[in-house]
Order: C-alpha cells, then sequence, then structure tokens
C-alpha cells in the first residue's frame, strides 16, 4: 500500500467527497482525508476551498494528524486569512504544550501564517518561546522572530522582539546562537542601516565559539555575519583568520567556500611579509581543488568563484593548472569556465602542457567549446610571449583542418597577436588570405580585413581583396563596414596611385548610401581628413596603435574587490555586484574589502585605489575589445605629433597632389549630396593654407574650436582640495592643485604625515592620461617626512607622457609611493592648464 | 517619526531570503511535485527552466543557476529527475545545491531509491520531510538520525501493521524531541542498543586520468573516501590511525571528527553516527603516487572518401600491484557519422546503440596470458566527411582488496564502552573519470 492511492479520486465531486471524508467521526479516515488533500498540494491542485474542513481536524492529540493540518494551513493561510484566525486559540493552546516538540511545531507553523491580523494574537507566545528552557523551541522562536519581521516590522520593533533576539546570540547552545545569527542577518537585510548585527571583538569570539560547534548550514550564517566584520587591526585578523581554517576541511562545500570568502577578505589585512600570511595561501589551495571533485553543478559555482580569486591571487592556484584540464564528459558549462581559469593561469612555466590540451579540445566536438578553445590559444600567444610562435604555428595547424568555425576563429585571434607583436609573424598573412572565401562571420570577416588593411604593402592584391568586400558592401553588418572603410583609407595611405578609384567609391558608399551614423561619421572624418591635411591623415590613421593588454575580460579591480566580498553568493555566479541585480535593489550595502591597518609592511593595496584606477601592473593597457576602434580613437585624441618629417618624400606628395585635385573636386562637385548638411566639406582654399603648415595643425584646428571656448586666465589657480585622506593612505594626507605660470604647467602639493612614523623615499607617478601629463622631474621630498609634519611642493609637469583616452576627459590617475605603501588616487585637472597664454592650446 | 506599516502583500518586494520553493520534474517535463515554504510560486516559473533545458540539448548540460525576471531558479540533475528551487534573492548557491542534493539523499535513504515512482508511492512522508528539513527557509535538520526519530521510514512490516489495524497510534511521525538535535554531538541518537556490535570501514579510491594518444599521463589524481558502517551501542568514542598519516594532506571530513587531534597527532577521533556515513573524503594528487592500473593500445582510423574506418583496441594491465583487475567496461562515443559497427571481442560482449552512438564493451577481468581486445569495422554514413575528432575512451575497472594510493589503516580503538566490537577495513580501487584520448 502507498501513498499513490491519494491521488486516485472520483472525478466527479471530489471536493465534495473530500469534505465528506474530513467531517467524518472515524479519526483514522479523518487523517487518511487530509493525507488525499495534501497529495494533491503536492501537484499544484487547489484544494483551498476545504479550509474550514480541514481546520476543524487541528484539535487532536494525534501528532501525525496535526501536522498534516499544519502543512496545509501554511499553504492556504494567506488566501483565507479570515478563516485563518480560527487556528489561532490551537497555536496559543499549543505553545504551552509540555512536549517541546509540539511547543516547536506551533512556534514554527504560527510565523509561516502570512496573515496580518492574526500577527498580534502571536506575539505573547513567542515572547514565551523565545524564553523557553528547551533550547530546540527557542531556536525554532528565533527564526519565528524573522518571519514575523517580514509579515510586520513594526511590530517586532515594538514588541522588542530585536534585543530579545540579540541576547540570544550569546545563549549557551550554540544552535540557537546560529539560528539568532541567520534570524538577524536576514532582517538586518531589509534595513542596511540599522546596526542589528553589532560585531565587536565580545560578540565575534562568541560566534567563533559557536562556529566550532553548530551543524554545518549554522556555520554557514556565522561564516557570512564574520564576513562583514572588520577587524579592528592585522593581529585580530589573524587570529579570526586561525579559527575559521578549519572549516576548510569541511564536507559541506558551502562552509568551505564561506570559509574561503572570510579567508580572503581577512588576508588583505595582512602583510605578506608574515609567515602566517603564507601559511594561509598554501591551505586556501586543497579545499578550492577538492571542490572540482564534487557534484557538476557544484563545480559550477566553484570555478565561477576561483575564477574571480585567481584574478585577485593568483598564487593561491599557480601550481594546479591540471585540476583545469577538461574531461570530455563534462558539461559544457563546466567545461567552458575551466578554460578561462586554464587561460588565466597560464605561465610561462606550463605553457607547453595548457597548448597541448587546448589543441586536443580544438577537435572536440561541441562547437561552442571548440571555439573558445581556439580563441583561448589566441590568449596565451598573447600573455606568454615565449610561446607564441608555438601558438601561431597551432593556429596554422587548426585553419589547414579548413573546419569553418575554427578557421573563422583563428583568424580573429591571429589578428590579435599581430596587435601585440608586430613585424613577427606576417609571414601567416599568405594562408589566412586563402581562405577569404570561407568567412561569413562578420567578428571573421573583420579581422581579415583589418589585416589587410594593416599590411596592405605586403599584400600584393590588396586592392583586389579589399573591392571584393566592397561589392556587398551595403549587406555587411556594421562591425565589417567600418573596418573596411578604415582598410581601405589605409591602403590608400599607402599605396596612393592606385586606389584612388577605391577610396572614393567606400567613401561615397560610407557617407551617402549608408545610414548608420557611426559610419557615415568615420567616413567623413577620414574624408575631411584626407582633403584637409593628407600627411597629417598618414599619421592619424597610420599611427602606431596602443598595446593591446595581455588578459581580456579582466573584472574591474574595485568591482573585483567587491566580489571577493561576495564569494559564495549569487552576485559571485554572474559576477555583477549585488546591487546591479537583485529585485528592487533595496537593502544592499556596498562591500568592500577591509584596509590594512598594521603600519611596518609596505605591499600593494588595490582596495585603495578610488574608482577606475587600475593597480600598478595594469596601468598602460587597453581592452582588446577596442582595437577594431583604435584607428579612431588615435584619431579622437591624437597625439600631439612631435619631430614632424616635413611631407618632402615622394609618396607623401603624391598623397597631396591627388588631394589637390580628385579629392576635392569630388567634394566640389557635389556638397550637396552630403548627407549631414553641418558637416561641410572645408573650402577648398584652406587647402593650401594648411599644406605647408607643421604637422598635427590640423588637430589643433580641432582644438582650436574646444580652446577658444575654455580659455580662462592662464594664472586662475583652484584651491587645494584633498585627494588622498590620511585613512585611505596610512596616515599619508595629500592635497593639491594645478597651477599654470609663464608657459609651465605644475601640480602643487601638500603632503601632511598623519601617522606616527616617520615617512621616507616618496616618489609619484601617473598613469597615461588624455593629454600625455607627466611629471617633468621626480618628486623631491627632501627632509623625512615626520609625524604631524606638512610639506609644501611644486611638481613641474608637462604634456610628453604617453597618451590613453581617459573618461571623464581630464582624468588623471596618480600614484604616490612611500616607504609604507604606494597609495593611488585619481583627480581631475582643470583643462586651461593646458592652453598657452595667447589661448592656443600647446603642442608639445 | 512616522509609523511605517509594512503592507502584508509588500511579501513579494521584502527580502525572502534562501529557498523559497521546490519543483521536482522528471526527464519528460512534468513537474510532479512541488513545495512551497513561504508563499506559493506559480508553477509557470518552470518554463524558464523547459527553455534552458530546450537549449542544453542533453539534460547533463543545464546550467544549474539560471535567472528569470523575479526569481533565480538553482538546480540539480540526480538520478534522471530534476530537483529546481526557487530563490527570490541573494543566497550562496552552493548552500542550495549542497541542500538540494542533502534532500535527494534523504529520500534515497528513506525510500531505497531515489525516483518519481518512489516519491510519489510516499508522497505524504515527501511533505513531511520537507518541511521537517527546511523552517522559513533555514535548513532545520538534514541528519538522518534526527529525520528517522521524527519521521519514521516507511517499512513493509509499518504499513501492513498501519493497514490492518484501525489504530491511532500507528503513525509514521515520532512525538518526542529527537534526542542528538541540540547535544553537541547532533548526528548521534542516544541509547542505540546493538546485539552484535561491530564497526567497519571502507577504504575506496577512485582514479581520476586522462591518458593522452601516446599513452602518457595528462593529468591524474586519486579522490578517496573513507565509507563506515557503525552498529555500536551506547556512545562509543573511536580512534582511527593510518600507517601512512602523510598522504592525507587534501582531507574533508564529517563533523564528528575532532580538527585538533588531526592536525596534532594524524589520528581520526570521533563519536560516530549511528549507521552508515562518510567519514572523510581526501585527495591525493602528486602525480608520482598516482599509478595507472591499466594501459590501452588503441588505432581508430576513418578513411578519406570513402565510408569506412577501422577500430581495434586492446587493454592489458600496467601497475596493478599484482592484484587482478576486474569489471572493466569501455565506453566509447563514437562520431555522429558512424552507422554501424561490425566488431569481434576476444573476450566478453559489446554493444553499439547506432541512435547514440555509444559502444560498450562489457569486457570482464584480464588474464595477462591473452589480453582482451576488440577489433572490426566501422560504417560511416556514405558521402559525409571523415570526422575531424577522434572518440575518447571511458575506461571503468575494479581492484579489490587494494587501495592504489598505498593508504592502510594503522588500528582502531574503542573508548567509553566496555564491549568488544567486531571491527573489519576493506579497501578497494575503481576507475573514477578515467579518459583515454585516441
Amino acid at each position: 500500500m502507498t501513498d499513490s492511492k491519494y491521488f486516485t479520486t472520483t472525478k466527479k465531486g471530489e471536493i465534495f467527497e473530500l469534505k465528506a471524508e474530513l467531517n467524518s467521526d472515524k479519526k483514522e479516515k479523518k487523517k487518511e482525508a487530509v493525507k488525499k488533500v495534501i497529495a494533491s498540494m503536492t501537484v499544484g491542485k487547489d484544494v483551498s476551498a476545504l479550509f474550514p474542513d480541514v481546520v476543524n481536524c487541528m484539535q487532536t492529540d494525534n501528532l501525525e494528524l496535526k501536522k498534516l493540518v499544519y502543512l496545509y494551513l501554511m499553504n492556504y493561510a494567506k488566501s483565507q486569512p479570515d478563516m485563518a484566525i480560527m487556528a489561532v486559540n490551537t497555536f496559543v493552546k499549543d505553545c504551552e504544550d509540555p512536549n517541546p516538540l509540539i511547543r516547536a511545531l506551533a512556534v514554527r507553523t504560527m510565523g509561516c501564517i502570512r496573515v496580518d491580523k492574526i500577527t498580534e494574537y502571536l506575539c505573547e507566545p513567542l515572547r514565551k518561546c523565545l524564553k523557553d528552557e528547551d533550547p530546540y523551541v527557542r531556536k525554532t522562536a528565533a527564526v519565528c522572530v524573522a518571519k514575523l519581521h517580514d509579515i510586520n516590522a513594526q511590530l517586532v520593533e515594538d514588541q522588542g522582539f530585536l534585543d530579545t533576539l540579540k541576547d540570544l546570540i550569546s545563549d549557551s547552545n550554540p544552535m540557537v546562537v546560529a539560528n539568532a545569527v541567520a534570524a538577524l542577518s536576514e532582517i538586518a537585510e531589509s534595513h542596511p542601516s540599522s546596526n542589528l548585527l553589532d560585531l565587536n571583538p565580545q560578540s565575534i569570539n562568541k560566534l567563533l565559539t559557536a562556529l566550532n560547534e553548530c551543524t554545518e548550514w549554522g556555520q554557514i550564517f556565522i561564516l557570512d555575519c564574520l564576513a562583514n566584520y572588520t577587524p579592528k587591526d592585522d593581529r585580530e585578523a589573524q587570529s579570526i583568520c586561525e579559527r575559521v581554517t578549519p572549516r576548510l576541511s569541511h564536507a559541506n562545500s558551502a562552509v568551505v567556500l564561506s570559509a574561503v570568502k572570510v579567508l580572503m577578505k581577512f588576508m588583505e589585512m595582512l602583510s605578506k611579509d608574515l609567515d602566517y600570511y603564507g601559511t594561509l595561501l598554501k591551505k586556501l589551495a586543497p579545499p578550492l581543488v577538492t571542490l572540482l571533485s564534487a557534484e557538476p553543478e557544484l563545480q559550477y559555482v566553484a570555478l565561477r568563484n576561483i575564477n574571480l580569486i585567481v584574478q585577485k591571487r593568483p598564487e593561491i592556484l599557480k601550481h594546479e593548472m591540471k585540476v583545469f584540464f577538461v574531461k570530455y564528459n563534462d558539461p559544457i558549462y563546466v567545461k567552458l569556465e575551466k578554460l578561462d581559469i586554464m587561460i588565466r593561469l597560464a605561465s610561462q612555466a606550463n605553457i607547453a602542457q595548457v597548448l597541448a590540451e587546448l589543441k586536443e579540445y580544438a577537435t572536440e566536438v561541441d562547437v561552442d567549446f571548440v571555439r573558445k578553445a581556439v580563441r583561448a590559444i589566441g590568449r596565451c600567444a598573447i600573455k606568454v610571449e615565449q610561446s607564441a610562435e608555438r601558438c601561431v604555428s597551432t593556429l596554422l595547424d587548426l585553419i589547414q583542418t579548413k573546419v569553418n568555425y575554427v578557421v573563422q576563429e583563428a583568424i580573429v585571434v591571429i589578428k590579435d597577436i599581430f596587435r601585440k607583436y608586430p613585424n613577427k609573424y606576417e609571414s601567416v598573412i599568405a594562408t589566412l588570405c586563402e581562405n577569404l572565401d570561407s568567412l561569413d562571420e562578420p567578428e571573421a570577416r573583420a579581422a581579415m580585413i583589418w589585416i589587410v588593411g594593416e599590411y596592405a604593402e605586403r599584400i600584393d592584391n590588396a586592392d583586389e581583396l579589399l573591392e571584393s568586400f566592397l561589392e556587398g558592401f551595403h549587406d555587411e553588418s556594421t562591425q565589417v563596414q567600418l573596418q573596411l572603410l578604415t582598410a581601405i583609407v589605409k591602403l590608400f595611405l599607402k599605396k596612393p596611385t592606385e586606389t584612388q578609384e577605391l577610396v572614393q567609391q567606400v567613401l561615397s558608399l560610407a557617407t551617402q548610401d549608408s545610414d548608420n551614423p557611426d559610419l557615415r561619421d568615420r567616413g567623413y572624418i577620414y574624408w575631411r581628413l584626407l582633403s584637409t591635411d593628407p600627411v597629417a591623415a598618414k599619421e592619424v590613421v597610420l599611427a602606431e596603435k596602443p598595446l593591446i593588454s595581455e588578459e581580456t575580460d579582466l573584472i574591474e579591480p574595485t568591482l573585483l574587490d567587491e566580489l571577493i566580498c561576495y564569494i559564495g553568493t549569487l552576485a559571485s555566479v554572474y559576477h555583477k555586484p549585488p546591487s546591479a541585480f537583485v529585485e528592487g535593489g533595496r537593502g544592499v550595502v556596498h562591500k568592500s574589502l577591509p584596509p590594512r591597518t598594521a603600519s611596518s609592511e609596505s605591499t600593494e593595496s588595490p582596495e585603495m585605489a578610488p574608482a577606475g584606477a587600475p593597480p600598478g601592473e595594469q596601468l598602460d593597457v587597453i581592452p582588446t575589445q577596442g582595437d577594431l576602434l583604435g584607428d579612431l580613437l588615435n584619431l579622437d585624441l591624437g597625439p600631439p605629433v612631435s619631430g614632424p618629417p616635413l611631407a618632402t618624400s615622394s609618396v607623401q606628395m603624391g598623397a597631396v597632389d591627388l588631394l589637390g585635385g580628385g579629392l576635392d573636386s569630388l567634394m566640389g562637385d557635389e556638397p550637396e549630396g552630403i548627407g549631414a548638411p553641418n558637416f561641410v566639406a572645408p573650402p577648398a582654399a584652406t587647402v593650401p593654407a594648411n599644406l605647408g603648415a607643421p604637422m598635427g595643425s590640423g588637430l589643433s584646428d580641432l582644438f582650436d574650436l574646444t580652446s577658444g571656448v575654455g580659455t580662462l586666465s592662464g594664472s586662475y589657480v583652484a584651491p587645494k582640495a584633498v585627494w588622498l585622506p590620511a585613512m585611505k593612505a596610512k596616515g599619508l594626507e595629500i592635497s593639491g592643485t594645478f597651477t599654470r605660470q609663464v608657459g609651465s604647467i605644475s601640480m602643487d602639493l601638500q603632503l601632511t604625515n598623519k601617522a606616527l612614523q616617520v615617512m621616507t623615499d616618496f616618489a609619484i607617478q601617473f598613469n597615461r592620461n588624455s593629454f600625455g601629463l607627466a611629471p617633468a622631474a621626480p618628486l623631491q621630498v627632501h627632509a623625512p617626512l615626520s609625524p604631524n609634519q606638512t610639506v609644501e611642493i611644486s611638481l613641474p609637469l608637462n604634456t610628453v607622457g604617453s597618451v590613453m583616452k581617459m573618461e571623464p576627459l581630464n582624468n588623471l590617475q596618480v600614484a604616490v609611493k612611500n616607504n609604507i605603501d604606494v597609495f593611488y588616487f585619481s583627480t581631475l585637472y582643470p583643462l586651461h592648464i593646458l592652453f598657452v597664454e595667447d589661448g592656443k592650446m600647446g603642442e608639445s | 517619526m512616522p509609523v511605517m506599516r509594512v503592507p502584508p502583500n509588500a511579501g513579494a518586494a521584502q527580502p525572502q531570503k534562501m529557498i523559497h520553493s521546490l519543483f521536482l520534474i522528471n526527464c519528460s517535463g512534468d513537474i510532479f511535485l512541488e513545495k512551497h515554504w513561504k508563499s506559493v510560486v506559480s508553477q509557470s516559473v518552470c518554463d524558464y527552466f523547459f527553455e534552458a533545458q530546450e537549449k542544453a540539448v542533453d539534460v547533463e548540460n543545464v546550467p544549474p543557476v539560471i535567472s528569470t525576471p523575479h526569481h533565480y531558479l538553482i538546480s540539480i540533475y540526480r538520478d534522471k529527475l530534476f530537483f529546481v528551487s526557487v530563490i527570490q534573492t541573494e543566497v550562496p548557491p552552493l548552500f542550495v545545491i549542497e541542500f538540494l542534493h542533502r534532500v535527494a539523499d534523504t529520500f534515497q535513504d528513506y525510500f531505497g531509491e531515489c525516483s518519481e515512482a518512489a516519491i510519489k508511492d510516499n508522497v505524504v512522508i515527501v511533505y513531511e520531510l520537507l518541511e521537517e528539513m527546511l523552517d522559513n527557509g533555514f535548513p532545520l535538520a538534514t541528519e538522518s538520525n534526527i529525520l528517522k526519530e521524527l519521521i519514521k521510514p516507511p517499512t513493509i512490516l509499518r504499513s501492513v501493521v498501519n493497514s490492518i489495524t484501525d489504530y491511532e497510534g500507528s503513525s509514521n511521525v515520532g512525538d518526542t524531541l529527537p534526542t542528538g538535535q541540540l547535544s553537541n554531538i547532533p548526528w548521534r541518537r542516544a541509547g542505540v542498543k546493538y546485539t552484535n556490535n561491530e564497526a567497519y570501514f571502507d577504504v575506496v579510491e577512485e582514479i581520476d586520468a586522462i591518458i593522452d594518444k601516446s599513452g602518457s599521463t595528462v593529468f591524474a589524481e586519486i579522490q578517496g573516501v573513507i565509507d563506515a558502517c557503525i552498529k555500536l551501542s551506547g556512545m562509543p568514542d573511536l580512534s582511527l590511525s593510518f600507517m601512512n598519516p602523510r598522504l592525507l594532506d587534501d582531507v574533508s571530513f564529517h563533523p564528528c571528527i575532532r580538527f585538533k587531534r588531526w592536525e596534532s597527532e594524524r589520528v581520526l577521533s570521533f563519536i560516530p553516527p549511528d549507521g552508515n556515513f562518510r567519514l572523510i573524503s581526501y585527495r591525493v594528487s602528486s602525480q608520482n603516487l598516482v599509478a595507472i592500473p591499466v594501459y590501452v593500445k588503441h588505432s581508430i582510423s576513418f578513411k578519406e572518401n570513402s565510408s569506412c574506418g577501422r577500430f581495434d583496441i586492446t587493454i592489458g594491465p600496467k601497475q596493478n600491484m599484482g592484484k587482478t583487475i576486474e569489471g572493466i567496461t569501455v565506453t566509447v562515443h563514437m562520431p555522429k557519422v558512424v552507422l554501424n559497427m561490425n566488431l569481434t571481442p576476444t573476450q566478453g560482449s559489446y554493444t553499439f546503440d547506432p541512435v547514440t552512438k555509444v559502444l560498450t564493451w562489457d569486457v570482464g577481468k584480464i588474464t595477462p596470458q591473452k589480453l582482451p581486445s576488440l577489433k572490426g569495422l566501422v560504417n560511416l554514413q556514405s558521402g559525409a566527411p571523415k570526422p575531424e575528432e577522434n572518440p575518447s575512451l571511458n575506461i571503468q575497472f575494479k581492484i579489490q582488496q587494494l587501495a592504489i594510493s598505498g593508504l592502510k589503516v594503522n588500528r582502531l580503538d574503542m573508548y567509553g564502552e566496555k564491549y568488544k566490537p567486531f571491527k573489519g577495513v576493506k579497501y578497494v580501487t575503481k576507475a573514477g573519470k578515467f579518459q583515454v584520448r585516441t
């Protein structure tokens, strides 16, 4: 006999029949009837019509029947609020029952009746249960407070339940402590400002004690709660870490990951010179690897978190590459994550193994996976220079397979390899060109076009190749169109004599026949540039491209730090801060890693970097995503060119001649045909005027427009503002401003030592910025800076540093180093400091 | 300050911690059980899951975390069933996944199998269990010992008694508080009594390995567990020591183990749960410690422009420590263009499923005098291009009385009770994810 009998009812009058049975005199029959009702509930049938009849069965001393009725009540009370009141009396009575199991059951169910009207009746029984002699009842009551808070927060506060709950943190029973923490955490989440979980060294100590004794689930609550605490110094951080480390050996993976979160966060506060720091790093690796032998679902979550951890502290897993090798029957979501981490861990030491694996993967069946593997080979080449050659030959092997999607992916990554190592692997271009016809994906087509344009001088039939793409110009995607436009302009600048017709064709296609504003704008910019100053055009379009980054899709450091605080949560799976996706965004507090508070070590602490300022090694990197736009970017912020070779070479002369004729007449002929009337091509008269001007004058024309508006008196100096508060820089406070006097720019700094120790060895560095601002001399702080001393320094600046577009344009990221640490801050400089006193922008 | 009352129907916007609802879904996409711990969530939320399932093609490839406009769905796939939980706000997904696996374990434990039929047959118990395991989304009692005191598992005997007597006291619900739940040893119930006191340990090691074409090891590690079956009266306090505890540097422990003793003395000291449980799991990864017991010689080739290929594999013993390797099975996922296979095994039997393209060769055990081999022809779809990828071979095997890592139990001591228990240790090594690339 099984429960499946409860599903078989006569079709006709099912509810009616149940009603009769529920009201039967026979207790056993009643129980059977309730079971039938529950069975209907499990498959989602609506049996709420039986509410009064089921509630009538509640008054019983049969525990099973009582439990079944409670199950029913929890499901339907909300839809029958008036009827639910009928149950109140029984709850109140059951809360007084001598059997603790029944008291707990009553208080548990009570909280699940989500009916505002009856909550008031429940306060008294709940108060009693919170103080019950039996810990089982107390721990159940603790959770009930959270439930009640969810229904009626004000009531819970008025009744003083929150204080009682806080008292339970000191309960003698660890399970009660764990549940109280869980309940308080839940309540605190809806009231971020209420200082509910007032964590201090005493309460932390209690939590750590309970941690050893409570169940695995309780441990998770306690660990998550600990992670919100900020220890007062490195010693406290270390002692908490020591007590949390044993959790890394727990069989429950959620406990392990919560412990990892606490350790990763508190490690921030430990000096890297400490022996303990090294010990801790070593202890973190095995549990993370162990997570990968669990069920695939657990592996997936673990891998997403490991992805964060290796970005933050690559040293933890640097020797564990092999555990991320893919097994052919791993679920696809595990395979893709493993591949990501393999690339992050790839280094000179293990690259041979990694490449062999990737090559293996590239012949697998799953298309998504194969694509990603091919792309990964390219990323290896870019990341580990020594392996580049081998990667390229592997990619060529793969191209030989002629498997369409493999070829396309390979071409996309080879383009990046060309960017990273110019003039090294161009010998493979011929092979690539053979596959031109098979490319049908926009990204691959765009990549191939970029290659042809970039190396036009080495490809004999570059014009034919590009022309072949031009035939179906309007059917291409924007990505391909933009790339084709740029490539042909490049070709034209390199081989002007043969390609005049082609460039005119593409410019007219882009500006006249297209309704895509990006394409039109780019077309006009090239057009104007070519017509006004072809030499400048050459400098701009064929300029040296910025480096591409070694790692793609790195998480931005401030976000990474925030995500480290959310290890183990949904945020860590989606790699987005909770505020970005939690419904309503309510009750979300931004978490940040704790600053290091010990004062005797010097290591980098990226958490101090203000938003947007990447730490050390990433200073001079532009993500690869931007590289297709590289040319346009160059145009936008084209570096004021120094040391101009005059336009004397025959090629350049050719270009000039041509513009005087062909293009000008083209423009003169049909100015009305241009789609955007407010962007009229410059009158032909200006062309000769500019031809003799020094390089870059075309650009300065552009800048003149803006500088005319922004010109201020060159002597205006903004008052000093605090750029780096002492609390963010271990006692070093920096305030400053920018000045311009008689043609020279300087940054006036005021350094104050608010720490207790002497500061020495000051140095300053700027990140690449929009106008190439850079210190013209080292930061001179002659004497050591004693505590409470302030020193004023004027740092001369020039504008010959490297250039990178910043957002906003006048953003400057600065790193200041002293004997204690490196600190980062960013500031905005007034644009007028760049302008020469006569109202023109300085060019050098 | 004005009093701010939260309207009762604001529930949806309130943070609702942890698991909101659970749906059980079978392979054909029927939702056959739902349980809600807070308000009722409509079944339609599962449509997002079905969508993802359709996209994933294979059931194994359904991503475990799916976001929908108002909820998150976190699921596991076990025993051909999906356990789909509905989450409304930020929650540790591992917590949910672990819990779901625990639910599946409990069903297995209670009903002998975790299947749709077993769950439907015991739907009331299932409901009571789910209610007992989770309160307000917080896990409550997940230890099988405690659950069994609260809700008795179905037994043939009891259902017979229940059906022939109309006695009101017959119930599958315990009416007293489980004794272990609040003690410092929540995993053990009090008053355990056995006439035969026994303690058995199974050391089970699985070798995960990837072997490349040329036969060299790309990756190998051992996943070991010690499963215990303890039937001891009273409150026994056990100490288990090893000949070579140094092997164990990456270990996960059952909560009953005293961590400090392990740290200082490398002895497993614990008061055991009653019955079957996993004492520790461990990982041995340093490559030189992982012996590879079998080798495979293989030659699989497809001819260009012809509709056939050759298939030839031979299995032999390698580092098997003088033990017999048995229970060998080779599974190969052949490329899609393979229509059929015409093979001859020297021993055992083989099957090829032309729909799933899976070749299974049940080998049996290896006798070194005559190595088992399987060879013959492969028929390909005519006209199709020759497959790019070569299939990987998946090997299963078993070696009795051997822990391949060399781990050996030294002794088991019992304190706290007077009687003399029977003690036993069994070792077995198996292939885990053991793959040979061709």
